[in-house]
């Protein structure tokens, strides 16, 4: 769901975050617009009210669990687990993680890529939010799921800055879990 | 600045100071990991540097933690510290190491175990924060991955930007590139075009420094833009693998070393 139909319509967070994402066409390859968040963590103002809208929603909802993404997942996660007094669990490619840990392969466009994450991370019962910058098709989030609900955590909701358009309404993609949103994709306005 | 904090700056005159003062270590084992601290006989107060763990059992939390536990809190109130000595040791207690990781003789330095104590991680971002909040720091550089980790809340609660130093060809945007030197072979670093702006005063972060070798390729990156790296900070020292000197004339505060 969207933030803007969810409690935060008319915040003006919301459009200040829009404006502060770049696009950039054809990376990694051509026909993709990529959206570019690293614009976004130069503005402290934006990146502060990204941080605090999920803070403000997660902060009562007895969450002990934050899971980022590798590897702009840490970007965000980190900062919304200190806010809410929340472990930060990452969740990482193969061979990064020295522990013991599960791993959950999930489908790219092209062939097959992989999740670990420590075995020893979390607790059974403990509630948990997965963060990322961007969902897409939802592959990396249910394997985030997965990997959470296999160690018996329950996961409450997935939480991304921007959403592409396929993930809206594919909650079967993310096992039926509640997918939280802030902004949709940027356009390419041209070059600056 | 806090006595942590000196006995960390490698200034030159301070460190051979800091040699010649005879130092008492007493081993206290809390949680099974074994925690110095060294004394300093001049001193009212007790410095607490916490070294690496050389093993780690965490299923060691037996019986026997806790008279050791008490003694180590039993020297600690009996000091008079400030409250960054108790964070310390607590900081460096959360830390894992796991026995040959990426490969055979290597002794990693897990910081995620850290992450998963709140109060910890909360310290571990605190005491970097206390340290540069006056310095005008305008800019935060972490490389990736953990400097991700850490980087990101320390601008937040600084007003600074922050500035991801990435692998190849992951940054979409235009980016200028640093080589830096493996133990086989070489790897680069990348920084956006534009995303620093030149006289800006940066910290580098990273969780952990062992040849300097990222660190200073992230240095030279943001002084080729005109960028002033102020400090280079990290959770976690090797300093048998010399890093501090690789950075040259850039100071280097780590917690634990």
């Amino acid at each position: 769901m969207f933030a803007a139909e969810n409690g935060l319509k008319g915040d003006p967070r919301l459009q200040a975050i829009s404006d502060a994402i770049r696009v950039i066409p054809h990376f990694p390859k051509p026909g993709i617009m990529f959206q570019d968040i690293t614009t976004l963590l130069l503005n402290h103002k934006v990146f502060k009210d990204t941080v605090d809208i999920f803070v403000d929603r997660y902060k009562d909802m007895d969450i002990s669990v934050v899971a980022g993404i590798e590897a702009r997942g840490f970007m965000f996660g980190p900062s919304i687990a200190l806010a809410i007094g929340a472990k930060f669990v990452p969740l990482r490619k193969p061979g990064k993680l020295p522990g013991d840990v599960i791993s959950e392969a999930y489908e790219l466009e092209y062939g097959k890529d992989c999740l670990e994450m420590h075995i020893d991370a979390v607790q059974r019962g403990e509630r948990a939010v997965v963060i990322d910058d961007l969902v897409a098709t939802g592959g990396t989030l249910s394997a985030a799921i997965k990997l959470l609900e296999s160690m018996e955590a329950e996961v409450v909701e997935c939480a991304c800055v921007i959403g592409l358009p396929e993930a809206k309404g594919r909650q079967s993609r993310l096992n039926g879990k509640p997918l939280y949103i802030l902004v949709e994709p940027r356009e390419f306005e041209g070059y600056c | 600045m806090d006595i942590i904090g000196q006995a960390f700056t490698p200034h030159r005159a301070q460190l051979s100071g800091a040699k010649t003062v005879p130092e008492t270590y007493k081993r206290y084992f809390h949680r099974g990991i074994s925690v110095k601290t060294i004394e300093l006989p001049n001193s009212t107060s007790t410095t607490t540097t916490a070294r690496r763990a050389e093993h780690t059992n965490l299923a060691a939390a037996a019986g026997g933690e806790r008279d050791q536990l008490t003694s180590f809190e039993v020297h600690m109130a009996s000091s008079t510290t400030d409250a960054a000595d108790d964070r310390i040791p607590r900081i460096a207690s959360t830390i894992r190491v796991i026995q040959d990781f990426p490969k055979p003789g290597i002794q990693f330095q897990d910081i995620t175990t850290l992450l998963l104590d709140p109060r910890a991680f909360k310290d571990a971002i605190d005491l970097f924060v206390e340290r540069y909040k006056d310095q005008n720091i305008n800019v935060v550089a972490g490389i990736e991955a953990r400097g991700f980790i850490f980087g990101p809340p320390i601008a937040l609660a600084m007003g600074a930007k922050f500035v991801p130093m990435r692998k190849p060809k992951k940054l979409p945007g235009e980016v200028i590139s640093e080589e830096y030197s493996l133990e086989y072979g070489t790897d680069k670093m990348e920084m956006h075009v534009g995303a620093v702006q030149s006289g800006e005063r940066a910290l580098v972060v990273d969780d952990l420094i062992a040849t300097g070798g990222t660190l200073s390729a992230a240095i030279r990156l943001l002084e080729r833009v005109g960028v002033h790296v102020v400090e280079c900070a990290c959770v976690i020292e090797l300093p048998e693998l010399k890093g501090r000197d690789r950075l040259g004339d850039k100071p280097l505060f780590v917690l634990i070393s």
